[in-house]
């Protein structure tokens, strides 16, 4: 079991080297747009942007799929449920199969429903998959002026992430040699993953309680204003970045509501 | 160059009656160099977390002063670094450059002064990557000369070391001792070091100040003086003194096949190379099997497959009489045939006392009462547990702790046990204990296996030694 949040594309991408704030706005930006339009011409010309902006990001096409199939899964599963279960089944008849009734309109809506989740969902996993967590804790405090001691201290948790996965083995493993196994029976089963779940806990509360010391130790409890190794700021390109997703933003407004589908949700 | 001063120095944890010290007068001159020697429970950590102003008010109850330079130890956070044992949670950053800048960062210094003072302390400890390297994927020995980097940056007047290499194995000890020498040679600060392992460390101090239970002062001079004086009183409360010689238990002829590993390879999902490949080992009955290696050689691999609790990518580990391998058998089967002890004795507790802890295993395999009464009384006597009986396990001492963790793998009488590092950070007098216990379980004809990178405990109970290389087996000698 690995548990990282390394980023997993080439650092040099034009998309990897915007400032993680400038990226969050962006991401932010679009998904809100996705989330605001009813229609389903808006969250699909998000979409395509996305995906055209996706060569920039410098990740490789079959770990993006990776991350990002579970996610279509889930938007797929929304279409399909609002096909199904839309209150009034509008336009054309598709299916017609006893209790189950799927028109055109009722499948309209439900891909635009899809659509929105999609551009949310893939806004996010190129956000995040470009950005070191370093740099986005430096760009959370140097300009949103977020608290070092939530940056740094998450980020530092983050580093202790993969001793969970590795120490969990270790407490399978140790309670298997005392004779202690879930087996088949489903009670049992939970019981131990309860009772493994808290050894875990305890474990992890300890290390925790450990490092903050250590990092005490080293000052970062003193009340003097911290400088930073590594700046931070908006440049020029930044700026591009953001007003590039402003654009897409308006013009897939645009776009929809020329064409007679936009509407807002409500 | 700063002095140190206790003064009628006492301190309580919160929540627990007795004082971890009480009344410790002690002086170091400015740029004196102290080795602090003491065994468990004399408060040698409670004295360096003082002097680093980590104990808060919120955290216990204190008596008299800690002065550094003469002011409070609180008021002078930015003059003392410390280094702790566990590398693991000291580092902070994921990039190993950003590592040793957050604590200049803390100290606020100027960003365009950060990077050079970076780069200096990385050469001071000789860190073999550029500062980019991901600290995750850093040896333990790699782990703390980053973290001493990260001591030095600060440029502190005073340096503590809690025992700064008890986690690490043989060669990244060796690794951090060297980077401490060559720092400590350019530097003037005063030093004060709390190490079990005291050979290593001698040529590093001037001055040896040994204590006894509640910080009470046994001894303080020069430390050849020292050591001479009150060695054979110092090793036998646990402390490693030089020239004090080790035990030794040689084994008996060994008896029948216990525990065959044929073929044995392993492959964590998505590695490239294999963790173990192709090893192939017997163990007898009344012999101790020592695994070696250096870290990533494989060993507690080999351990987890022998004892069944891994599925081996292919090969098998058996025992005679039972058909089928041991990964294949359920868990309470398999405490009768094979016990495994961990490094770490509290992952292994699954009950709320010991007497219920050494019951389990016979209870799991279906015993009938009385014999498991039996069996549970017989243990507790065999390895001095009577005392603590209705103690929770997870409030025992380290050797205690070790001990219960022994007696509750033998409890369903398997006819072999495996041991992982089990003397791992302990002091001499635990270490003894293990020995004489070790010895005794295989005398009564029960088949040892110990993955270790102690030389010493192998040297005194090992009939054969298997060398692990890069998951295959390098060496297999006599000794």
């Amino acid at each position: 079991m690995s548990l990282t949040l390394a980023p997993v594309c080439d650092a040099q991408a034009p998309i990897a080297r915007v400032n993680p704030v400038a990226k969050l706005a962006a991401a932010t930006v679009i998904s809100i747009t996705a989330l605001v339009a009813a229609d389903w011409l808006t969250p699909l010309l998000l979409l395509a942007a996305l995906i055209a902006a996706v060569p920039f990001t410098g990740i490789r096409i079959a770990e993006l799929a990776r991350r990002l199939r579970w996610l279509w899964f889930a938007a797929a599963a929304v279409v399909i449920v609002n096909a199904v279960f839309a209150a009034e089944q509008t336009g054309r008849i598709l299916i017609d199969f006893g209790p189950l009734t799927i028109s055109t309109g009722a499948l309209l809506d439900g891909t635009a429903i899809g659509l929105r989740v999609c551009v949310a969902a893939t806004a996010g996993v190129l956000g995040f998959a470009t950005t070191d967590p370093t740099d986005l804790a430096d760009a959370l405090t140097q300009q949103l002026r977020a608290p070092a001691r939530f940056t740094l201290g998450a980020l530092a948790a983050l580093r202790l992430l993969p001793l969970l996965g590795a120490e969990w083995q270790q407490i399978t493993g140790a309670r298997r040699a005392r004779g202690l196994e879930g087996g088949w029976n489903p009670v049992r089963r939970v019981r131990l993953f309860a009772s493994t779940m808290f050894a875990l806990l305890v474990g992890a509360i300890r290390r925790a309680g450990r490092l903050a010391a250590a990092m005490d130790a080293r000052g970062f409890d003193s009340e003097i204003p911290r400088t930073h190794a590594r700046e931070q700021r908006m440049r020029p390109a930044d700026w591009v970045v953001l007003a590039g997703a402003l654009l897409v933003c308006g013009a897939a407004i645009g776009v929809s509501a020329a064409y007679g589908v936009f509407t807002v949700f409500n | 160059m700063i002095p140190v001063e206790f003064r009628g120095f006492a301190w309580r944890h919160a929540g627990r009656r007795a004082q971890a010290v009480a009344d410790v007068d002690l002086r170091v001159e400015p740029g004196e160099r102290v080795l602090l020697l003491g065994p468990s429970g004399s408060g040698k950590s409670t004295l360096l977390a003082a002097l680093a102003g980590l104990l808060t008010e919120d955290s216990g109850e204190q008596d008299g002063d800690v002065l550094i330079a003469g002011l409070p130890a609180a008021e002078q956070r930015d003059r003392v670094g410390i280094l702790f044992q566990d590398p693991e949670t000291q580092l902070v950053m994921a990039r190993s450059g950003d590592d040793v800048a957050f604590g200049l960062e803390n100290q606020a210094v100027p960003r365009d002064q950060i990077w050079p003072r970076v780069h200096e302390a990385l050469a001071a400890v000789g860190f073999p990557y550029g500062p980019d390297r991901a600290t995750h994927a850093l040896s333990g020995g790699e782990q703390q000369r980053l973290a001493l980097a990260g001591v030095l940056a600060r440029r502190p007047d005073l340096i503590l070391l809690d025992e700064p290499t008890a986690n690490l194995d043989p060669e990244g000890a060796q690794d951090v001792r060297e980077a401490l020498r060559s720092a400590l040679a350019e530097s003037q600060a005063t030093l004060i070091v709390v190490e079990h392992r005291v050979a290593e460390i001698l040529d590093l101090v001037d001055r040896v100040i040994a204590l006894g239970p509640g910080g009470t002062l046994l001894a303080d001079g020069p430390a050849a003086a020292v050591l001479a004086e009150h060695g054979d009183h110092l090793a036998a409360q646990g402390v490693w003194v030089p020239g004090v010689p080790l035990p030794t238990r040689p084994a008996r002829a060994a008896g029948d096949p216990a525990l065959r590993g044929d073929a044995l390879a392993y492959v964590h999902p998505g590695a490239d190379r294999p963790a173990l490949d192709d090893v192939f080992f017997e163990l007898r009955q009344g012999e101790l099997l020592a695994v070696t290696g250096s870290n990533g050689s494989g060993k507690s691999t080999l351990a987890l497959l022998a004892g069944g609790l891994a599925k081996p990518t292919r090969g098998a580990a058996t025992v005679p009489g039972e058909p089928r391998p041991l990964h294949k058998l359920p868990a309470r089967r398999l405490a009768t045939r094979v016990g495994s002890v961990f490094q770490d004795p509290e992952h292994q507790f699954v009950t709320a006392s010991v007497r219920d802890e050494l019951a389990f295993g016979p209870r799991q395999a279906g015993w009938p009462k009385d014999r498991i009464e039996a069996r549970v009384a017989e243990l507790l006597e065999r390895l001095r547990l009577a005392p603590l009986a209705d103690a929770n396990p997870h409030t025992l001492s380290g050797g205690e702790a070790r001990r219960l963790s022994v007696a509750g793998a033998l409890a369903a009488a398997p006819g072999v046990l495996l041991l992982d590092e089990p003397t791992f950070g302990q002091d001499r007098r635990t270490w003894g204990e293990l020995v004489d216990l070790t010895a005794d379980i295989r005398d009564e004809g029960t088949a040892l296996l110990a993955v270790t990178h102690d030389r010493d405990f192998a040297a005194a109970l090992a009939g054969r030694e298997l060398v692990l290389e890069r998951g295959r087996v390098a060496q297999e000698r006599r000794r």
